[in-house]
């Protein structure tokens, strides 16, 4: 152990050392004066010229932004609940089931190694009125699907939230599996005994075992939920007509068509706030004494 | 009643892998179908089997040019993640002061740093550094914002290696450097290719960081060259899902072979921020 004295320490931080600079570079100070660019008027190339809060006074006036707002909540709201029940009773009967649940799992994660902009052609295809889905369904006499989802101001953010979920909720299944794997066999075996079945087993047994992995993956899914971009810009850029805008979508918009970088910093400021909230939620939840 | 309910399980399984199978299996269907079959047979089977659609979207799509650029970029991600992240995950396997722990919480808040929170002040710096439309400067972006996660991945790995090893090495005269790559690297190659695996994926799937970093045509990465492609094929399903069939083929294949690689990395990438 002599070799790792002292002397040692101070060689060992030069390899750290590139890493923080990376990191600073591209991240840390880039965010930093994100705050700065938040208050001033900026096209992106000129000087930005210091307004102070005007940005974010001139946000709670745009209604663009409470539409974005909204459909964040939407989305939330989706992403809480849809695929977490799918997760959830998925990795209970998988648990249960001896033969072939290997390749129920790997079938079940596979669309969530899938490339976002593939996953949309899939769905543009199957969901197209005229020669998908819902042209099938229509010609065997269920006119209702016959439709347009994607370009309906009603339906466009649903089906783009479906669309994700659908790539998404393999994750959060093989996540739970993990964590259901890692309860003690001889409590399974003592509730067995007890007369468990597949319903209390899952309230008395699963949900309390894998707490802490559902609790994380509700904050993180909660995070996420504010940054999604990727599928709302490849299938519909936030129409038709503004229908389907998400924060994110807005704050690429004004940055990079409508050159209001100034404006579009002050926005994604508010996004970070709102995770910042959802994490401070968290924190305060866990010194509270809950064991997450 | 022990048999209704496993009857039912089964069937609930194999519904909701239906659900995520079926869609995939039509779009290799589709992608060996031309037009006119489409109209009339949009999902099953293909009877026509047209093979013109792969040549094709490997034209139309430039894949010709597209695939070399995002494997350059693939390469530069893993190589300098390998360097920049293994090295930290190294010296903060070997240290337990208070620093290492200050750098630890720093990587945690830079993961929980939202995209939208750097991505415009980002753009303009790289912009004046010369640094948009290079292949190599994204690559910088993507090993920053994959630091978190191979550096706990990798430290977690680092960790349970005995410092023996390296003394060995340095009482052989091994510099630093030298124990790193002759030592280090190859005792925790599982870890490493987990996260190089990891870090493949992520960058050949990458869309928003690319499609804001790279203008120019000659240097667009698969995904956005392919979205681009299938926005102007509109509705030509055969070519599209060619084109899609073309650029997941490689994944799904590294995916098979490393299954249980990809699903440790991934996970672990997820529950670690």
């Amino acid at each position: 152990m002599k070799i790792l004295s002292s002397r040692r320490k101070p060689r060992l931080w030069i390899f750290v050392v590139p890493m923080l600079v990376v990191s600073f570079v591209v991240i840390t100070l880039p965010s930093l004066s994100a705050i700065y660019y938040s208050l001033t008027d900026w096209n992106g190339i000129s000087n930005p010229k210091f307004i102070g809060l005007d940005n974010y006074v001139r946000m709670l006036e745009d209604s663009e932004f409470y539409t974005a707002f909204k459909n964040n909540f939407i989305w939330l709201a989706l992403f809480m609940t849809i695929p977490f029940i799918f997760a959830l009773s998925a990795a209970t009967i998988l648990k249960n089931i001896n033969k072939g649940s290997f390749l129920y799992r790997t079938i079940l994660f596979l669309p969530y190694i899938f490339p976002s902009v593939v996953t949309a052609n899939i769905w543009r295809n199957i969901l197209n009125p005229r020669m998908g889905l819902g042209n099938f369904l229509g010609d065997m006499g269920l006119g209702t699907f016959d439709f347009g989802f994607l370009g309906n101001p009603d339906t466009a953010l649903l089906a783009v939230a479906f669309i994700d979920m659908w790539h998404f909720w393999g994750f959060l299944l093989i996540l739970f599996i993990t964590a259901m794997q890692s309860i003690s066999k001889d409590i399974y075996e003592a509730g067995k005994l007890d007369g468990t079945n597949i319903f209390t087993e899952f309230v008395h047994i699963i949900l309390p075992g894998i707490r802490p992995t559902l609790v994380l993956m509700f904050l993180m899914v909660g995070i996420w939920s504010f940054l999604t971009f990727d599928y709302v810009y490849i299938l519909t850029q936030g129409g038709p007509a503004g229908s389907s805008e998400l924060l994110s979508t807005i704050v690429y918009k004004n940055a990079f068509s409508r050159f209001e970088a100034g404006y579009s910093a002050a926005l994604g400021l508010s996004i970070s706030v709102l995770s910042g909230i959802l994490f401070t939620v968290f924190v305060i939840l866990k010194k509270l004494g809950w064991e997450i | 009643m022990k048999k209704k309910h496993q009857i039912i399980e089964y069937a609930l399984i194999i519904f909701l892998s239906c659900t995520a199978f079926l869609p995939i299996l039509t779009l290799i269907f589709n992608s060996f179908k031309g037009p006119k079959e489409l109209a009339t047979n949009p999902f099953l089977f293909p009877k026509d089997f047209i093979l013109d659609n792969f040549p094709k979207a490997w034209k139309i799509g430039g894949y010709g040019t597209t695939v070399p650029n995002t494997l350059f970029l693939v390469i530069c991600t893993v190589i300098f993640t390998f360097v920049f992240a293994g090295f930290a995950a190294y010296a903060l396997s070997r240290s337990k002061d208070r620093w290492s722990n200050v750098v630890l919480g720093y990587l945690f808040v830079q993961a929980t740093i939202p995209i939208y929170l750097f991505l415009i002040p980002l753009y303009f710096l790289w912009n004046k550094l010369g640094l948009v439309n290079s292949l190599f400067g994204l690559s910088i972006i993507y090993t920053a914002t994959n630091f978190t996660f191979s550096i706990f991945l990798l430290r977690s790995y680092l960790i349970k290696i005995p410092v023996e090893f390296e003394e060995a090495a340095r009482i052989d005269g091994c510099s630093e450097l030298q124990t790193f790559f002759r030592v280090i690297m190859p005792i925790s190659w599982p870890a490493f290719l987990t996260i190089g695996l990891i870090v493949s994926l992520n960058v050949w799937n990458e869309f928003i960081l690319a499609s804001i970093f790279l203008n120019d045509p000659d240097l667009y990465t698969v995904s956005i060259s392919f979205w681009k492609f299938s926005a102007r094929s509109g509705r030509d399903w055969g070519l599209t899902n060619a084109g899609a069939l073309m650029m997941i083929l490689p994944i799904i294949i590294l995916f098979l072979i490393f299954q249980r690689k990809f699903i440790e990395g991934l996970t672990q990438g997820g529950t670690k921020g």
